[in-house]
């Protein structure tokens, strides 16, 4: 068995993990940082974000604005500790960004250009064009290429974590190039994996977003917190899934249904203005647009196509010019994946499972309840996003958590001993299991795709916009069966060059746990708040439910669900307003 | 249009082929599908053996490059119903010019290699606080780079360029536009540390300016302009060296 040692060790190479490992490296420029990842980091699906990063810079801002913005937005069950330190550690952030070189939009003067974005009641979202994600993950893995420490093992595939005296020593990892299995040792280990939308058949997210790190951190013991929130995106391509910006609304672009009208004036968003209006009609959270959606669906207003129903995203009156500067990557994605030019025509959008607000359990530093493990980014909750994110609020989480993560991860790995010896032999025990379940493994009945189809099957009728104890419990009893089929897998590639299918089998069952963490915490939470909502109990339920559901694995299989306190510390629940009474003010359009 | 179109797969695996062999599959036509959604269909439905990298399908992770009746081409912007009148197969294979590890899945290292040879982060002189904010950058300014910072990393320049092609040594388009994206950028002062990498023999030099890598770019990048521009600075600085003590601009 082959072992390497490192001090801290990412697992995953996105923008949560290239800002974890340059937070290491200037921590303490002696520390060894091994990043793992099973796509070169370029390709990390931080790259498909398009709108913008939130962070407050411009003058008549302020950092109280941003965080009340971001609690209600959240339904307020977000942590207010957290949400103060990451509002006020963004901006600082992004400039950091700036000076490894991110292309961000500017003004005229040459400083920092800001948009309008759902749900905030201030222009303070940095862009790249409508590209920000593309940019700041390669400036963030440009910059990380000067740092000698960080050691890459590029398309590393991470299938357990090693764990020993209740404390995290590392990973065992696959290396898809040659099938080597091997022990990959650290003194903490952070996960930076991202979501997981692939649970779901419709989803803006990439075929590699498939919950590898919640996953791991679940079967180690770690609790998942939160898991029944997940956001819906109410602008996506039918069929493709792929996403158009939320900057397309905030520029300016109109939601209408089948018949022309702009239906969000009938559900408590406001009034139509020919501006955009910050908190106002498609300038609302994304839960309450895709909520919108479904019950335009069952009035009979939107209109049917081979991928379902849609409503249409209307652009034309920005013009040409505005479009090809502003939302370039918008005209480019519906012209080449839709064959329809936005400068002329309507985009047909639907919602689209797009982030999840829940994950790995952590403190405000990254911390997960499990010594040496930590984890930052989509993958975590922290918990800034509560019931609901608001977008342009995921970049900056990644980057303010992620070297919060890095920096912690880097003090606890200075006070650690070396691995045990015991992860020798669980790493050996590991690659045995890898290979009688799979490589060595003939006959089974099963086919990954079938296990799969079924799956989405189960979550989208079962988990979806709504939610209710017959549809959840469904879907529970279907993921339970699954997960006994799994056994039964068969492969039909047993090679050890750059094993896909193999890839493809770990990953499936990765995700039955975590659509099964999603569903056991929806059934659970028996009130409707932020992107959970019930149709059995419709209402909030602040005596009961203003708490985090954290979901454990039993080492007999089972899972158990725990209430922990959400913390308050200037923001009493309220009711979420968004319309003409929140003082909604004109979005300035340059 | 037809309900099937045949595609002719590039299969090999080291561990079983002495050489890579075609292999012909028919997979349904759809309007909408692209080659990379008949790639899915055949590893689903087929041949889970079936080997190739894909991430976002929407262009811009740069992970499915491939070529397609022998252009390089993105396969998740590629629609099939391209090539529904041709009456031969769509021929599907590994990147040209690169190492193939197995099928559609070609070996990086080397290009991962040449990326960062060109020291492709920022560079300054003085490190200003961010306390004190930002660089500041006008959109002009932000203009004169801006298009060379749009390389996805797809390397189909790579599989277009017939310098790269007879010469694995030469750097090629994307990583000298890649330099060119820092040193046309306001706020970079790195220019004569790259020049070290990219002046000799297999940086820009190399280039016959074939301008196939510009065609081939699905980001619209103009990696042959950013190697012209950079041998005329080039050229000017050397000239420049003969005359002034190194360093003065």
């Amino acid at each position: 068995m082959d072992i390497s040692y490192h001090d801290v060790l990412l697992v995953g190479g996105g923008g949560a993990g290239l800002r974890a490992a340059i937070a290491v490296a200037e921590t303490n420029p002696k520390l060894s940082v091994a990043v793992v990842s099973k796509v070169y980091p370029m390709r990390s699906h931080t790259v498909s974000a398009e709108g913008g990063a939130a962070g407050v810079i411009k003058s008549g801002d302020s950092l109280d604005d941003h965080a009340y913005d971001t609690i209600s937005g959240g339904d307020w069950l977000c942590d207010q500790d957290a949400v103060e330190i990451f509002v006020k550690e963004a901006p600082e952030e992004l400039l950091r960004l700036e000076h490894w070189g991110c292309p961000w939009s500017r003004d005229p003067d040459g400083h920092i250009a800001v948009r309008a974005f759902g749900g905030m009641k201030k222009m303070r979202t940095w862009f790249a064009a409508d590209k920000t994600g593309f940019h700041l993950l390669h400036t963030l893995f440009q910059t990380t290429l000067k740092y000698k420490a960080v050691t890459r093992y590029d398309e590393w595939f991470v299938t357990k974590l090693l764990v020993d005296e209740g404390r995290v020593q590392g990973v065992v990892a696959l290396q898809l190039m040659s099938g080597r299995i091997q022990a990959i040792t650290a003194k903490s280990v952070i996960l930076c994996t991202g979501g997981c939308g692939r649970v779901f058949p419709f989803t803006t997210n990439a075929s590699i977003k498939t919950g590898d790190g919640m996953a791991l951190a679940f079967q180690a013991g770690a609790p998942l917190k939160d898991m029944e929130f997940v956001q819906y995106h109410p602008t996506g391509l039918p069929f493709t899934g792929i996403l158009i910006t939320e900057a397309a609304r905030s520029e300016g672009g109109y939601l209408i249904n089948k018949d022309g009208y702009r239906y969000l004036q009938d559900y408590n968003l406001g009034t139509p203005t020919d501006k955009p209006v910050l908190r106002n009609m498609e300038l609302g959270p994304r839960d309450r647009l895709s909520q919108a959606f479904v019950k335009e669906v069952e009035k009979g207003r939107t209109t049917d196509t081979p991928y379902g129903s849609v409503v249409h995203l209307d652009l034309r009156h920005m013009g040409e010019k505005f479009i090809n500067s502003r939302l370039p990557f918008v005209r480019e994605l519906c012209l080449k994946y839709e064959n329809i030019d936005p400068v002329k025509e309507l985009i047909p959008v639907r919602p689209v499972i797009h982030y999840m607000m829940g994950g790995v359990h952590t403190d405000n530093h990254g911390a997960t309840p499990l010594a040496g493990l930590y984890a930052a980014g989509e993958v975590a909750c922290v918990s800034i996003n509560g019931a609901n994110r608001l977008g342009s609020n995921s970049l900056p989480e990644l980057l303010v958590f992620g070297a919060r993560a890095g920096k912690a991860a880097a003090l606890s790995a200075m006070e650690q001993k070396p691995p045990s010896e015991q992860v020798v032999s669980q790493a050996r025990d590991e690659k045995l299991r890898l290979e009688k379940q799979f490589l060595h493994k003939t006959g089974g009945r099963e086919r990954i795709v079938t296990i799969r189809s079924e799956m989405h099957q189960a979550m989208e009728s079962g988990a979806g916009i709504y939610r209710n104890q017959t549809s959840l419990q469904q879907a529970a009893d279907k993921l339970r069966e699954l997960r006994e089929r799994f056994w039964d897998i068969s492969l039909d590639d047993h090679s050890l060059t750059f094993n896909t299918e193999l890839v493809a089998a770990l990953e499936q069952s990765f995700m039955l746990d975590v659509g099964s963490a999603i569903v056991e915490s929806a059934l659970h939470r028996t009130e409707s708040r932020g992107a959970h909502q019930r149709t059995d109990f419709p209402a909030r339920d602040d005596r009961n439910f203003l708490a985090h559901a954290l979901i454990f694995r039993n080492p007999d299989g089972s899972n158990r669900i725990e209430q922990s306190p959400v913390v308050v510390t200037r923001w009493p629940p309220g009711e979420r307003v968004y319309g003409v009474k929140s003082e909604a003010k004109e979005v300035a359009t340059t | 249009m037809p309900e099937t179109i045949s595609l002719e797969v590039l299969r090999y695996s080291p561990e079983t082929d002495a050489e890579p062999s075609f292999q012909r599959y028919d997979v349904p036509l759809r309007k909408d599908w692209v080659v990379l959604d008949a790639l899915n269909y055949i590893k689903d439905k087929v041949d889970g053996s079936l080997t190739f990298r894909w991430s976002c399908r929407m262009g811009i992770c740069g992970s499915c490059g491939m070529m397609v009746n022998g252009e390089p081409k993105l396969t998740c912007a590629t629609f099939l119903s391209n090539y529904a009148r041709d009456a031969a197969p769509v021929r599907v294979q590994p990147l040209r010019y690169f190492p193939v590890i197995r099928d559609l899945v070609v070996e990086v290292t080397d290009f991962m290699t040449k990326l960062q040879s060109v020291k492709p982060w920022l560079i300054r002189g003085e490190e200003k606080p961010t306390s004190e904010g930002e660089y500041l950058q006008t959109p002009d300014q932000l203009d004169r780079y801006k298009q060379f910072s749009m390389c996805i990393n797809c390397m189909l320049c790579y599989a277009a360029c017939p310098v790269y092609g007879l010469d694995p040594v030469f750097i090629g388009p994307a990583a000298i536009a890649l330099a060119q994206r820092y040193n046309m950028d306001s706020r970079d002062e790195g220019a004569h540390e790259r020049m070290d990498v990219l002046a000799q023999h297999e940086g820009i030099w190399g280039c016959t300016f074939v301008g196939e890598c510009t065609q081939v770019c699905p980001k619209h990048v103009d990696p042959a302009g950013a190697i012209q521009q950079y041998k005329l600075t080039a050229t000017i600085e050397r000239f420049k060296s003969f005359l002034l003590p190194r360093g003065a601009k």
